[in-house]
């Protein structure tokens, strides 16, 4: 079947910050330009972000963009490319600088420049102390960020198409990429993109599990469409689980709230992070905090009627700071915890949140596959930026605020790589090859058609369910296994999922069906990789992988300093190195980490 | 409030085969642990895979499931279960054309917030570093910024209803003060220019609907008010 093509010079998917930042690039130059997103820009989940972005701006005390390159190699548990967390940390300043200037209303040091708070695993001098990097719009910075970049567009003139959702990444037979179909929700019409260069910026896929800090549009689609087009998904294995989730309700209470002061305690009342993480302690990284966490409510120190969370306290706080640096955090505790925070702590447990694998890029934003003998060669027309991209500059666990950064810079540098690369290309767009137009009408088609078929909605929560029971925070090698095959089987429910409603008009029920299809690739993987990881590192911590003096706390560089990389093609596995050189300093070496 | 469950009538309509619209009568179970009004919507959903609605964040900062609440505007993910009352009410957000079932054409609202520029305007070039601004002219902006373009105040105002292609709305006109109230912007002159005018700016009659319906508690009219203030000055 034929289908409308429209063509563009580029084409972005995704208009959280990452793509708004890509899309500045592309259309300040001056290139035709398309950002397919499913929802308004301003409703993307970078706005969910709270405590700040990491710059080494030193506003407020000696700061380095080296230190901050060490906490980064660090906190990632040496899993994290040196190149591109050099780049990284190197270019903050520079992204920073430019969002203020685009309007960013930052809070103000009395000398008038950006306001910076401490965040967990920031330190001055290579681990030392703590210092303030992140810089801060109150306890809404993802929200100021989003819009000023929103904005920016605006004043761009970006054309956006709002409300679309891209269903499949167009490939030809070389492997180049030339596009994507999508589908307009309020019509159903089904649309290709046909472009040069293709930038995903899709964002995180947190909706795998149960309990998430998660928005429910954070899918997983451009890793769905990428595992789908062969595209090898790295590090799958490595989720964050954020310290501080409301208990119940997963909403996201910031760690700005412990760069502030805030302290996290035990039944006993007791400041536990010190037996764990005695220099850094409430300002430990997240991996530590939350294994911390779930520790002391195990060992029976939970709280609450059943022994269940730990408690968030900053009523030892001044309530003008509490107003005027977390005004957000004291509404949503309201809202979501039920408990004014400036009288009584917050309950909170470690929750889903943050993706550090995603599809692999380099530093300059494009995507690499194994090719040949290479396993990191740049397929041709493919870019991607933010938590749907693996760099790596995360690796084994991210540090707060370096999320914010990832998205601008390397957002930007995606941008830039696109418009070069497209500048340089004189040929005419090639065809599309009608195969991959007929994939996506076969998924459409199936879903129209499907008669006794499985429950979305069940087929969802099975899913969510077995990823928290199987792969959570602490990890066991017979659960594990056993969640692999289960998480193949919900996979089957999931091929023959079936709707109801088979309007065509915004039929929303068709959408989550399909964002289940793209949940599914990246809980698969996530399963799959972290089954075969044996050993501890970063946020995957494994029961037969303990602290031992040969390998402290379970880490086995001799075995598994390496990415993993899985392919949707019969599950396959394979492993490509860390990059251990940085750009123009000195490797940081391995070793032990500790806070 | 353990499986309690809750009557709703909630405003239907498919343009694919409805030839016009209804009120649905549906019940559902909540659990202890539900306790937003999008909580049992989505149980709902569950239930009716063709009931159509807008939702992302869950946390009031995405604003996509602003609707109307037995007769007020307001999120979803805001409204607590426990202040409804037995049966209640879901229709989309008023005075907006209507897609589908909750969903509206958010198309007019959009191009008003966008007729007021918003986007900070300074044609110096850029310094190496930020521009700098003091604690207190930055916390001009407080009770601005915070918006999240979820339109329950522009569709909860009258002025609104009637012209809504000719006047800004409280929506667009809080964030037209939020850059004149920025010290890095430059164009307030410009900004005042854009507004005067009978529509745009003045048929704003101090109703006060978009303050009551705004679920981050920010002030519109005062904005409005601000915006009057400046333009008296420079006329002054």
């Amino acid at each position: 079947m034929k289908i409308t093509q429209r063509t563009f010079d580029a084409v972005i998917v995704g208009a959280g910050g990452a793509g708004l930042r890509a899309a500045l690039q592309l259309s300040e130059s001056g290139l035709k330009t398309a950002v397919i997103t499913k929802v308004f820009p301003t409703r993307s989940h970078t706005v969910a972000a709270q405590g700040g972005v990491a710059a080494s701006l030193g506003n407020s005390e000696e700061d380095h963009w080296h230190w901050h390159m060490y906490d980064t190699v660090k906190g990632s548990d040496w899993l994290g490319d040196q190149d591109a967390i050099e780049f990284m940390c190197r270019k903050a300043n520079e992204v920073v600088i430019e969002l203020e200037h685009y309007g960013m209303p930052f809070d103000r040091t009395d000398a008038g420049k950006i306001y910076q708070r401490p965040f967990g695993g920031h330190m001055s001098n290579f681990g030392e102390k703590p210092v303030r990097r992140s810089c801060a719009a109150a306890d809404r910075t993802g929200h100021a960020m989003l819009h000023a970049l929103y904005q920016r567009n605006v004043r761009a003139n970006t054309q956006f198409f709002v409300e679309w959702m891209a269903l499949d990444l167009i490939r030809d037979a070389d492997g180049e990429v030339l596009g994507v179909t999508a589908l307009e929700m309020e019509t159903g019409e089904i649309v290709a993109f046909q472009s040069k260069a293709t930038i995903f910026a899709t964002g995180g896929a947190g909706r795998i599990y149960y309990s998430s800090t998660n928005a429910f549009i954070n899918t997983g689609d451009g890793l769905g469409m990428a595992a789908r087009a062969g595209i090898p998904l790295e590090d799958m294995e490595f989720w964050q689980f954020h310290p501080t989730g409301v208990a119940g309700a997963g909403v996201l209470i910031t760690e700005g709230v412990r760069g502030e002061g805030g302290i996290l305690r035990n039944s006993a009342g007791e400041r536990f992070m010190e037996r764990y993480a005695p220099n850094a302690k409430d300002l430990a990284s997240r991996d530590v905090v939350s294994r911390a966490m779930v520790t002391e409510i195990n060992e029976g120190r939970g709280c609450g009627p059943n022994k269940d969370y730990v408690l968030l306290d900053i009523t030892h706080l001044d309530p003008k700071v509490i107003m005027q640096r977390l005004p957000g955090i004291h509404e949503i505790s309201i809202q979501f915890a039920g408990t004014d925070p400036i009288k009584e702590p917050i309950p909170v447990v470690p929750t889903c949140h943050y993706q550090m694998g995603g599809i692999p890029t380099n530093y300059s934003g494009q995507v690499v596959a194994p090719r040949g003998s290479s396993m990191s060669v740049a397929v041709p027309g493919f870019y991607a930026a933010g938590e749907c991209a693996c760099a790596s500059v995360h690796g084994a666990n991210r540090l707060g605020t370096n999320s914010l950064l990832d998205l601008l810079v390397f957002g930007k540098s995606a941008g830039e790589t696109a418009v070069e690369d497209v500048r340089k290309s004189v040929k005419a767009h090639k065809p599309l090859p009608q195969e991959a137009i007929d994939r996506t009408l076969a998924r459409i088609n199936r879903l129209d058609t499907q008669k006794d078929g499985a429950d979305v909605h069940q087929a969802r929560l099975a899913m969510q369910r077995t990823m928290q029971n199987h792969c959570g925070v602490f990890r066991f090698a017979d659960k594990l296994k056993e969640g692999v095959s289960k998480i193949l089987d919900v996979q089957k429910d999931v091929e023959r999922a079936e709707i109801r409603d088979k309007s065509q008009v915004f039929n929303t029920a068709r959408i989550e069906a399909l964002e289940l299809e793209n949940l599914i690739e990246v809980a698969v993987s996530t399963m799959i990789s972290a089954e075969a990881r044996k050993e501890s590192r970063g946020a995957h911590v494994r029961d037969d992988a303990p602290d031992t003096p040969e390998h402290p706390n379970g880490r086995d560089d001799v075995n598994w300093l390496k990415h993993s990389l899985w392919f949707k093609e019969g599950n396959r596995l394979d492993y490509k190195s860390v990059k251990l050189t940085p750009l123009t300093v000195d490797t940081i070496e391995l070793k032990k980490r500790a806070y | 409030m353990t499986h309690r469950t809750m009557q709703f009538k909630i405003y239907r309509y498919d343009p694919d085969k409805d030839a016009k619209p209804y009120l649905q009568d549906i019940a559902v179970e909540l659990d202890s642990t539900d306790r937003k009004l999008l909580d049992a919507m989505v149980k709902l959903k569950a239930k009716d895979d063709s009931l159509s609605f807008r939702r992302s964040c869950r946390e009031g900062v995405c604003g996509s499931d602003a609707l109307n609440i037995n007769g007020k505007n307001g999120l979803a993910c805001l409204t607590d279960l426990k202040d409804l009352p037995g049966t209640v009410v879901l229709r989309p957000l008023p005075g907006l054309p209507i897609i589908r079932d909750l969903i509206v054409d958010m198309t007019q609202f959009f191009k008003q917030y966008h007729s007021i520029k918003p986007y900070l305007i300074n044609n110096d070039p850029p310094p190496e570093t930020e521009r700098l601004q003091t604690p207190e002219e930055r916390d001009e902006l407080n009770g601005l910024y915070e918006c999240i373009l979820c339109a329950c105040c522009s569709t909860a105002c009258p002025s609104f209803w009637w012209n809504p292609d000719k006047y800004v709305g409280p929506a667009g006109l809080l964030q037209a003060y939020r850059f004149i109230a920025d010290t890095r912007d430059q164009a307030t002159s410009e900004r005042l220019d854009n507004l005067e005018d009978p529509y745009r700016l003045f048929r704003c009659h101090s109703i006060m609907n978009c303050v009551d319906a705004c679920p981050k508690n920010l002030n519109p009219m005062r904005a409005i008010g601000k915006i009057k203030d400046a333009m008296v000055r420079r006329a002054v």
